[in-house]
C-alpha cells in the first residue's frame, strides 16, 4: 500500500492529532498541568494554520473521495485562523466560569473543525456527508455548554433538531442523486448530469443541508434562538467558521459539479438571496438583543455572499472568499466586544452600549469599525469585498440582484447605525464602566482591527485569493 | 511621490497627528498646521498648473500617476488634474482652512471632531483628485459617513433624525451610482476603470440609457437635485458651523463635479436624450428652493433652501451643454461653495452670541456687531449677484449660456429660472433687514461683543476669495473653458 497518498490529507491529519494529543493531555495530566492546556491549544492550532498556509500541490486521495487545491488550502487556513480568535476571545469566560468544563471547549470545536475541513475537500457526496454531520453534532454540544444556562440547552435541542432535520433531507437528496446518476464521485457526476427531474429533485433536496448551515432564508428560523442561546463564542463561531465551510462547499458543488445545471439552480439561489437579504435586514432593525441582532445581520451577510455563487465564475470564487476572510475579522471583533460587555456585567441587551464610547473608547470604536465593515463603508474591508461580489454578479449580467442588494446596504447600514448612535451619542446616565479586557481578547481583537483596516487597503489579499 | 496625493498624504498625517495629540492645545496646533498645509499645497497646484499651461502642455490631464491596484478589475490608483479639479481643490482647501479656525471652540471632544473632520477632508481631496472610478467612488463614500456623527454628536436641534435622514439617504444616493458605475465599467467593454480610458471606447446607446441615470441621481443626489434634496436642509441645520461649511461648500460639489465628470463625459448619447428629464427637476430646484427660502424662520434653514437653489442652478447650467452656461456653472460652485461657507460661518458666531437662529427674535444687529453686520450684507449681496462678486460671475455665464439654446423647452425653463435671482433678492434683504437693521429686538443682545481674531480671520480670507472671483474672473473662466472643451466637444458629437 502506498501510504504517499495520505500526504494529502496533511492538513487533516496534523489536526487529528492536536485533537487526539488535547484529548489526552486533558485526560492525562496533572491538575496544575492542566492549566496549561488554553495557551497549548492555541499554540498548535496557530501551528495548523501555518501548516495549512505551506505550498501545497494540488491532488487527489482515495480514489477522487478527497482532493485538494491551493484554493482549498486558503479555506482551510482561514477557517483555522477564525478558529484561533475565537479560542482567544473565549479564554477568559472559559477561567472565569468554575462550573463548565474547560478542555472539552476546545477539542470539541476543533473536532467540528476538522468535519468542516472534510467538506471543503471532499471530492464525493458520502465523504462530504461525513463531514457535514462531524461538523454538526459536537456543535450542538457547544451550543449547549453552559450547563446552567436553560437558555443554552434550550438552543442546543433546537440546533440538534435541526441539524438533524437538515441532515436527514440532505442525505436523503443523496440518495435520489445517486439513483440519478449512478455515481456520487464529484468527477465523474457532470458526464452524467442531463437535468432530470430526479437529478433536480435529488439537489434541491441535498441543498437543503448547506441552506440550514448557511441559515439562508427560509432555512433560517432556529438562527436567532440558537446564536442567543448558545455561548456567545460558540455563537461567533457559527457564524463565522461554520458558514464559512458551507459557502465554500455551497460554491464548489454548485458550481464545480452542478454547473451543467446552472439553468436549473440559478433562480432558486436567486430568489433565496433576495429572501435572506431584505427579510433578515428587515428583522435586524427590530432587535433589542445584541446577539439576535449579529444574528440577523449574519443571515443577510450569507445572502451577499450568494450573490458570488450566482456568478457562478472564477470572480466569484475569488468574491466568495475574499468576502468570508473579511466578514471575519468584522464578525468576530463585534461578537468578541459583545461577550465582553456581557461578561462585565453588561448583558447583551443593546441599550447596554449607551454611552459606552465614554468609558471604553477603545471597544467602542473598534466595535464602530467592525460595523461599519460589515455595512460596507470604505475604507474598511467591507467596502472592498462588498464591491467584489457586486461586481461579480453585474459582470454576468445580474444587475436587479446587486440593485436589491445595494438598497439592502442602505437598510443594513441604518440598523448598524442605531448600535453605533447607542456608543456615540446617547446619553446615559450610568454607562457601563470601565474595564480592562484581558490579554486574550486583546491580542484577537488587534489582529481583527489590522483585518479591518488593512484587508482593503492593502491589495495585496484580495491579489492573492483571486490566484487561487 | 505624486504632487497630486499629497492632498491625501497630508490629511493622513494630520489623523495620525490628532490620534497622538494629548491637549486641546496640541490638538488645534495639528489642525491649523494641516490646514494651512493644505492651503499653501493647493496655492502651489495652482501655480505649477499655471506655469505647466504657460509651457505648452496642452494634456487633458497633468501631473497624472497611475499605480495597479487591483489588477483582476483594473483598477488602479490614477491621479491627475485639470482646469477644473485645481480650482475645486484650492475651494476645498480654503472651506478646509476657514472651517478649522471657525471650529476653534468645538466642545465636547475637539479630538474626536478634528479627526472625523479630517477624514472627510481625505475624502474630498481624493475625490478630486482621482481619475479611476473605484477610487473616486471610495473617496466619494470616505466623504459621507464622517456626517453621521459628525452631526450627531455635535450638532443641536432634532440631530439624530437629521443626521439619520441625511446618511442614508446619501448612502442611497452611492447605491444608484456603484450600480451605475459596475454598469459604466461592464458596458464599456471591462478595460479599465480609468474615465480617460473609458472615455475612448464607446458605450451602446441602449445601455447608457438604463446608467445615466442611475449615475446622474446618484450623483445628484449630493447636488440637492429635486426631489431627493431634503435630507439637506434638515442635515444643514443640525450641523455644527464647520460641517455645515463643509458640506454646503465642499460636498455638494462633488455632486456636481461628478455628474460632469463621470455621467455626461462617459455617457453623452445619453446625457442628451435624457437631459431634458433632469433639465426639468433642476428647474424645479432652483425655484422650489427660493421660494422655500423666503417662508423660513430659522437662519440656517434659509442658507439650506438657497443652497438647494443654487446648486440646482449648478446641474441646470451643466444640463445645458454648451460652455458658456457650463462654465458658468463651475464658477457657480466655486462661488456658492465660498459664499455659503460664509454665510454659514457668520450664522454660526451670531448663534453663538445670541443663541437663537430665529430671525424674529433677532434686530438691530448691525450697530452691536458691525464686522459681523458688514459681512453677513456682503455674503448676502453675492448671494444675490451683484456685480463685483462671485455670484454676478456665474449667474451672467449660466444664464446667457441658457438662453443661447434655441429651442422653446430650455429658453422657457431658463426663464422660469432666471426668477430665482429676483427671490432671492427678496429673502436676502428680508433676513438683512430684519436681524441687522432696525429697533434692538433682545435688550441683553446689546452687550454682545464682535468678532475675535479667529473668527475674523476665516471671514476675511472667505471675503477676499469671494471678491477675487467678482474682480478677476478672467483667468478663472480661462481654466474652465480649457478643461471644459473634451466634455463639451463630446456632448456635442454626441448631440449629431
Amino acid at each position: 500500500m502506498d501510504f504517499s497518498n495520505f500526504l494529502i490529507l496533511r492538513d487533516e491529519l496534523f489536526l487529528t492529532i492536536v485533537i487526539l494529543f488535547l484529548f489526552l493531555f486533558d485526560l492525562c495530566a496533572p491538575g496544575k498541568a492542566r492549566k496549561a492546556l488554553p495557551p497549548l491549544a492555541c499554540l498548535l492550532l496557530l501551528a495548523q494554520v501555518v501548516f495549512c498556509c505551506l505550498p501545497q500541490e494540488a491532488g487527489t486521495a482515495f480514489g477522487g473521495m478527497y482532493f485538494t487545491s491551493p484554493f482549498t488550502s486558503a479555506v482551510k487556513a482561514i477557517m483555522g485562523t477564525g478558529t484561533l480568535l475565537v479560542f482567544l476571545f473565549a479564554r477568559k469566560w472559559l477561567d472565569s466560569d468554575h462550573e463548565i468544563a474547560k478542555g472539552e471547549f476546545y477539542y470539541l470545536m476543533l473536532n467540528t473543525l476538522l468535519g468542516m475541513h472534510f467538506m471543503v475537500s471532499s471530492g464525493h457526496f458520502l465523504m462530504f456527508f461525513i463531514g457535514f454531520e462531524l461538523a454538526s453534532i459536537p456543535l450542538a454540544c457547544m451550543v449547549a455548554y453552559d450547563k446552567k444556562s436553560e437558555i443554552s440547552a434550550e438552543a442546543g435541542a433546537k440546533f440538534i433538531l435541526n441539524a438533524a432535520f437538515a441532515g436527514g433531507i440532505s442525505l436523503f437528496g443523496i440518495s435520489l442523486l445517486y439513483g440519478g446518476c449512478g455515481t456520487l464521485y464529484f468527477e465523474d457526476l457532470p458526464r452524467t448530469l442531463s437535468g432530470t427531474p430526479l437529478q433536480i429533485a435529488g439537489l434541491v433536496f441535498f441543498a437543503t443541508g448547506l441552506f440550514f448551515k448557511m441559515s439562508l432564508v427560509p432555512y433560517h428560523s432556529w438562527t436567532a434562538d440558537v446564536y442567543q442561546g448558545a455561548p456567545t463564542h460558540v455563537s461567533a463561531y457559527l457564524s463565522v467558521v461554520s458558514k464559512t465551510a458551507a459557502a465554500v462547499s455551497l460554491f464548489l458543488i454548485f458550481v464545480k459539479v452542478f454547473g451543467l445545471m446552472a439553468e436549473s439552480w440559478r433562480p432558486v439561489l436567486y430568489v433565496l438571496t433576495i429572501l435572506s437579504i431584505t427579510i433578515a435586514n428587515l428583522f435586524a432593525i427590530r432587535q433589542k438583543d445584541i446577539k439576535r441582532f449579529l444574528a440577523y445581520s449574519s443571515i443577510s451577510q450569507a445572502g451577499y455572499v450568494i450573490l458570488g455563487v450566482v456568478a457562478a465564475t472564477p470572480y466569484g470564487q475569488t468574491g466568495v472568499l475574499y468576502y468570508l476572510l473579511v466578514y471575519m475579522f468584522a464578525n468576530l471583533a463585534a461578537f468578541g466586544i459583545a461577550a465582553l460587555v456581557e461578561h462585565h456585567g453588561g448583558g447583551t441587551r443593546i441599550s447596554a452600549y449607551d454611552g459606552l464610547y465614554k468609558t471604553n473608547p477603545k471597544l467602542a470604536v473598534l466595535m464602530m469599525f467592525a460595523l461599519f465593515s460589515l455595512a460596507g463603508i470604505p475604507p474598511f474591508a467591507g467596502f472592498f469585498s462588498k464591491f467584489f461580489i457586486f461586481a461579480a454578479a453585474a459582470q454576468q449580467g445580474f444587475y436587479v440582484l446587486v440593485f436589491i442588494a445595494l438598497l439592502n446596504t442602505i437598510v443594513s447600514l441604518y440598523y448598524y447605525l442605531l448600535v453605533v448612535k447607542a456608543m456615540f451619542i446617547n446619553p446615559n446616565e450610568h454607562p457601563l464602566p470601565a474595564f480592562k479586557s484581558d490579554a486574550g481578547s486583546r491580542i484577537a481583537m488587534t489582529v481583527c482591527l489590522a483585518g479591518i483596516l488593512l484587508g482593503g487597503i492593502v491589495s495585496a489579499t484580495y491579489n492573492f485569493i483571486s490566484t487561487l | 511621490m505624486n504632487l497630486l496625493s499629497v492632498f491625501v498624504l497630508i490629511p493622513v498625517l494630520m489623523l495620525s497627528g490628532l490620534f497622538l495629540a494629548k491637549s486641546r492645545k496640541q490638538v488645534l496646533l495639528v489642525s491649523a498646521t494641516g490646514a494651512s498645509l493644505l492651503l499653501a499645497a493647493a496655492a502651489v497646484l495652482c501655480f505649477l498648473f499655471l506655469g505647466e499651461r504657460q509651457s505648452g502642455n496642452t494634456g487633458t490631464m497633468l501631473f497624472t500617476a497611475s499605480f495597479s491596484w487591483f489588477p483582476a478589475w483594473n483598477i488602479s490608483y490614477s491621479v491627475g488634474v485639470d482646469g477644473i479639479s485645481v480650482l475645486m481643490i484650492l475651494l476645498s482647501a480654503i472651506i478646509v482652512f476657514t472651517g478649522t479656525f471657525t471650529s476653534w471652540n468645538i466642545d465636547p471632544m475637539p479630538k474626536e471632531y478634528f479627526m472625523w473632520f479630517c477624514l472627510l477632508s481625505i475624502g474630498v481631496f481624493g475625490f478630486f483628485i482621482s481619475l479611476d472610478l473605484f477610487t473616486m467612488f471610495m473617496f466619494y463614500e470616505v466623504a459621507l459617513i464622517p456626517m453621521y456623527l459628525l452631526i450627531g454628536v455635535w450638532g443641536s436641534g432634532n440631530k439624530e433624525r437629521s443626521a439619520m435622514k441625511l446618511t442614508l439617504m446619501l448612502m442611497g444616493g452611492s447605491a444608484l451610482l456603484l450600480l451605475g458605475i459596475l454598469g459604466v465599467y461592464f458596458s464599456s467593454g471591462a478595460q479599465s476603470m480609468d474615465i480617460m480610458t473609458m472615455s475612448r471606447s464607446s458605450i451602446p446607446v441602449v445601455l447608457q440609457r438604463y446608467f445615466f441615470p442611475f449615475v446622474f441621481i446618484g450623483f445628484g443626489i449630493l447636488g440637492a437635485l429635486f426631489p431627493f434634496h431634503t435630507w439637506s436642509p434638515d442635515g444643514h441645520a443640525s450641523a455644527p458651523t464647520a460641517v455645515s461649511m463643509l458640506h454646503a461648500g465642499v460636498l455638494m460639489k462633488l455632486g456636481g463635479y461628478g455628474c460632469f465628470r463621470v455621467a455626461m463625459f462617459l455617457m453623452p448619447e445619453a446625457a442628451n436624450e435624457l437631459g431634458w428629464i433632469f433639465l426639468l427637476l433642476t428647474g424645479i430646484s432652483v425655484v422650489y428652493g427660493a421660494f422655500s427660502a423666503c417662508v423660513q424662520k430659522d437662519l440656517k434653514y434659509i442658507n439650506a433652501y438657497s443652497s438647494v437653489s443654487h446648486c440646482g442652478l449648478v446641474l441646470f447650467a451643466l444640463l445645458m451643454m454648451n460652455t458658456t452656461a457650463m462654465t458658468g456653472a463651475i464658477v457657480q460652485m466655486l462661488s456658492h461653495g465660498l459664499m455659503t461657507a460664509l454665510f454659514f460661518a457668520l450664522i454660526g458666531m451670531i448663534y453663538g452670541r445670541t443663541h437663537t437662529r430665529d430671525i424674529r427674535e433677532m434686530g438691530g444687529l448691525m450697530k452691536i456687531v458691525p464686522f459681523l453686520g458688514v459681512s453677513y450684507v456682503i455674503a448676502g449681496l453675492a448671494s444675490l449677484g451683484l456685480p463685483g462678486l462671485s455670484g454676478f460671475v456665474a449667474e451672467m455665464n449660466v444664464f446667457v449660456g441658457s438662453f443661447q439654446h434655441a429651442d422653446t423647452f430650455r429658453r422657457v425653463l431658463t426663464l422660469v429660472a432666471v426668477t430665482s435671482i429676483v427671490i432671492t433678492a427678496v429673502y436676502i434683504l428680508r433676513v438683512v433687514g430684519k436681524i441687522l437693521y432696525g429697533p434692538v429686538h433682545d435688550p441683553r443682545h446689546l452687550e454682545l461683543k464682535d468678532a475675535v481674531w479667529f473668527e475674523r480671520f476665516p471671514v476675511v480670507v472667505l471675503i477676499t476669495a469671494i471678491a477675487a472671483i467678482g474682480l478677476f474672473p478672467g483667468w478663472i473662466t480661462e481654466w474652465i473653458g480649457q478643461a471644459l472643451f473634451p466634455i463639451v466637444d463630446r456632448l456635442n458629437v454626441a448631440a449629431l
